[in-house]
């Protein structure tokens, strides 16, 4: 017998307050995968053994990551009651102190805490000598929306997030909302795909919706192979429930019979908490049969591909999910007509569908009403490469790119000055330092060259070689071309040629001329967009960066120096 | 039954998601030994009513499979954009140094595979490198050096990799 809703609420609420007000401290480390590579296991282990060594009861929780990925392993201490204290770039070495006397004694560490984050409900007195982390520059710009959880809640604890807040607006779209009001609350949102391509999510979601059939298909696109995107994978790591609760309700506006979250194999933390959110939600009646007693039934699994950048492309997914390889189909048909296994499919990025909780709670007027003209909501950013603060951010669509760059992730590291930003993926474009003076918004940044893509954004400083970075980004996507289309299979091939002839310093006149031909080619002759946007890296770079391709060209001069090697190792032309 | 069959039998039926397909039972028996043999193949074939050239068209498509025992221990080197901006190139070599090795590939004594990968997903820590499925990142040459060697000195086998 499952157990209600109104039950589960009331069980997590207990187990909630037992967490931060009960007998024992809370000790929460973050073990998403930025905090993963920088050593948290060894945190966690050292906290288990000062805990026993030194007879101090306490709760330990692996939570996901609060964004600041620079600052980890990062470990907090909550004493019942009491207010979050902060410890960046823990050295296990440290652990024992921190045990003895905050954990332990109730004194915090001062030389050793990054900050407080002050807890609504509490009304103990605020840590003294130590920052509040919520004005440090890498929060301050923030308006968290889908990661509201992130860093705070155990991902594999499904009554945490019940106690936050979640799937009460599964709860009120189940038993107060029809389809088309669920639908037009999303509309109101002004809600854009994520993944990409900012399509209009409702828009998308009515072609499912007015599709007939009995059985159809909602997809979770979490394949995320973009080098310098890594927010999908981290929302499933740190927040698995909203996005699930995301992809119920999408079920539910689009009268779809089952959901799917796709994800590459190897990601071990995305997938074993995403596989425990869907189980925790069947066990407790959010999924399967009659859902909350309504006559909605619906479920999701979590499918794998093995590694292909194209697997994320929409129909190069489905064909992975049947077993096949990952190769995009042609359109018509279209998913909404014939998708997944035949049936009509609506296909979302994990970004997308982790919104539509808190729209659905707050109102499509109020998500509105965040952002930049038809760019509404927030942007999930992740910050990496020369950053001082490097990380993952969610600020409100329309602020100042130049903002982002030079506030919230403090510039460029060790004093060097910024050269360019490389966003929206391998497919996406650069964006010279002298023009990142610019808003953050759909439009704005595709008419400058560099598309918002799903988000990532990685700097370069002034020590980097345009056309050797160049010349990676297509290695990348010469690498990852499915083969299906020959002018991206072979054009790609050509490209990297062409840009390792000019890394090489032997480029000859014709070689830019050559490059646009090819680009063109593939442009026109492709399938999906890889072959379509493929040559975005060459055709920005050569917008803002020309005459550095003319120094190695012309000059035969790398400015930077970094190409002045006479062959490059052969390994990199792979394939 | 061989000891090996019996394995890829065991795998392949005991995948406990609905949606059991020819990749994802290339992805269990990667999973159980590590590599896909050619009586794999012949079984997801048999498993899945299909050929052995379907099978292999899916098999050959993924770089994550390979075809050989795999090696004791495996060491990634991640490749993205925001990894190659902040030294993976040096990384790189200096992990092929610490191998033993000139390119991408297994050591002759088995006891290591190195290789690129497009992006280990924690790119706000780069460079990153992965130890046996263990990320590390903020490496450095000689940190990854040292990494390498200290992976070596430990028994091992590197079985696939369970999701």
């Amino acid at each position: 017998m499952t157990p209600s809703f109104l039950e589960v609420g009331m069980e997590a609420g207990r187990r909630w307050h037992e967490l931060t007000a009960g007998e024992r401290p809370w000790i929460r480390i973050g073990t998403a995968l930025c905090g993963e590579a920088a050593g948290a296991d060894a945190v966690v282990a050292a906290v288990e053994s000062a805990l026993e060594s030194q007879g101090v009861s306490a709760q330990v929780s692996r939570v996901g990551c609060l964004g600041l990925c620079f600052a980890e392993p990062l470990l907090d201490v909550l004493l019942p009651g009491g207010h979050r204290v902060f410890y960046g770039n823990v050295d296990p070495e440290n652990v024992p102190e921190i045990v003895s006397s905050h954990v332990s004694r109730g004194t915090p560490v001062i030389s050793l805490a990054l900050g407080y984050l002050a807890q609504e409900d509490s009304d103990a007195s605020l840590p003294e000598g130590i920052p509040d982390l919520d004005r440090h520059p890498m929060r301050i710009w923030e308006h968290r929306i889908a990661l509201r959880n992130a860093g705070n809640i155990d991902p594999m604890d499904i009554y945490q997030y019940v106690a936050n807040g979640g799937y009460d607006a599964l709860h009120k779209t189940l038993t107060n909302l029809t389809r088309e009001q669920t639908l037009d609350e999303v509309k109101a949102s002004g809600l854009r795909g994520r993944g990409g391509a900012a399509f209009p999510t409702a828009t998308k979601w009515s072609f499912l919706a007015g599709n007939p059939a009995p059985e159809k298909y909602v997809l979770c696109n979490c394949e995320e192979g973009d080098p310098g995107a890594f927010n999908d994978k981290n929302i499933l790591e740190s927040d698995p429930n909203t996005l699930l609760e995301g992809i119920i309700i999408a079920g539910y506006a689009t009268g779809a019979s089952k959901g799917y979250i796709f994800i590459r194999h190897g990601h071990d933390g995305p997938i074993e908490r995403g596989r425990a959110a869907v189980r925790q939600a069947q066990e407790l009646g959010l999924l399967g049969e009659n859902i909350m007693g309504s006559d909605f039934s619906y479920d999701v699994e979590v499918a794998l591909t093995g590694d292909s950048y194209v697997a994320g492309e929409e129909t190069a997914l489905m064909e992975a999910i049947e077993g096949k390889r990952a190769m995009p189909r042609f359109r018509p048909p279209f998913p909404a007509q014939v998708g997944l296994f035949g049936k009509p499919t609506n296909i979302n990025n994990v970004k997308t569908l982790s919104y539509v909780p808190e729209i659905i709670s707050k109102g499509g007027a109020w998500f509105a009403g965040i952002g930049h003209d038809t760019s509404t909501g927030t942007a999930i950013l992740c910050l990496s490469g020369s950053l001082k603060y490097t990380g993952m951010v969610e600020v409100p669509l329309g602020i100042n790119l130049k903002d982002v760059i030079y506030e919230a992730a403090g510039g460029i590291r060790d004093g060097k000055a910024l050269k360019l930003l490389q966003t929206g993926g391998p497919l996406g474009g650069v964006l010279g330092a002298d023009n990142v003076d610019i808003l953050l918004d759909f439009e704005v940044l595709r008419n400058a060259g560099a598309i918002m893509g799903s988000g990532g954004i990685i700097a370069a400083d002034e020590t980097t070689c345009v056309v050797d970075l160049t010349r990676s980004l297509i290695a990348f996507c010469q690498y990852e071309s499915c083969g299906k289309c020959f002018p991206c299979r072979m054009g790609m091939s050509h490209l990297l040629e062409v840009l390792e002839r000019i890394c090489c310093l032997e480029g000859t006149d014709e070689d830019l001329a050559l490059m646009r031909s090819i680009g063109e080619n593939m442009q026109a002759g492709s399938l999906c967009g890889h072959g379509q946007l493929g040559f975005n890296p060459v055709s920005s770079a050569l917008r803002y960066f020309g005459p550095e391709f003319d120094a190695h060209i012309l000059d035969r001069v790398c400015p930077t120096g970094i190409c002045s090697m006479p062959r490059y190792s052969p390994a990199l032309s792979r394939r | 039954m061989s000891g090996l069959e019996q394995r890829i039998h065991d795998a392949v039926h005991g995948q406990t998601q609905p949606t059991v397909t020819v990749l994802s039972s290339l992805l269990a028996v990667e999973d159980e030994l590590g590599y896909i043999p050619k009586e794999a193949l012949e079984f997801v074939a048999g498993f899945s009513n299909t050929t052995v050239n379907d099978v292999w068209a899916v098999a050959s498509f993924y770089p994550n499979f390979r075809f050989e025992p795999p090696a004791e221990h495996l060491v990634e080197v991640c490749w993205g954009a925001s990894c190659h901006l902040v030294g993976a190139m040096g990384v790189f070599k200096s992990v092929l140094e610490a191998a033993g090795l000139e390119a991408e590939g297994d050591t002759p004594d088995m006891r290591l595979t190195v290789r690129f990968n497009t992006c280990l997903g924690a790119c706000a820590q780069a460079p990153v490198m992965s130890l046996d499925h263990h990320l590390a990142g903020r490496i450095t040459p000689a940190s990854a050096a040292k990494n390498v060697a200290n992976l070596l000195e430990q028994k091992g086998h590197q079985e696939g990799h369970d999701a």
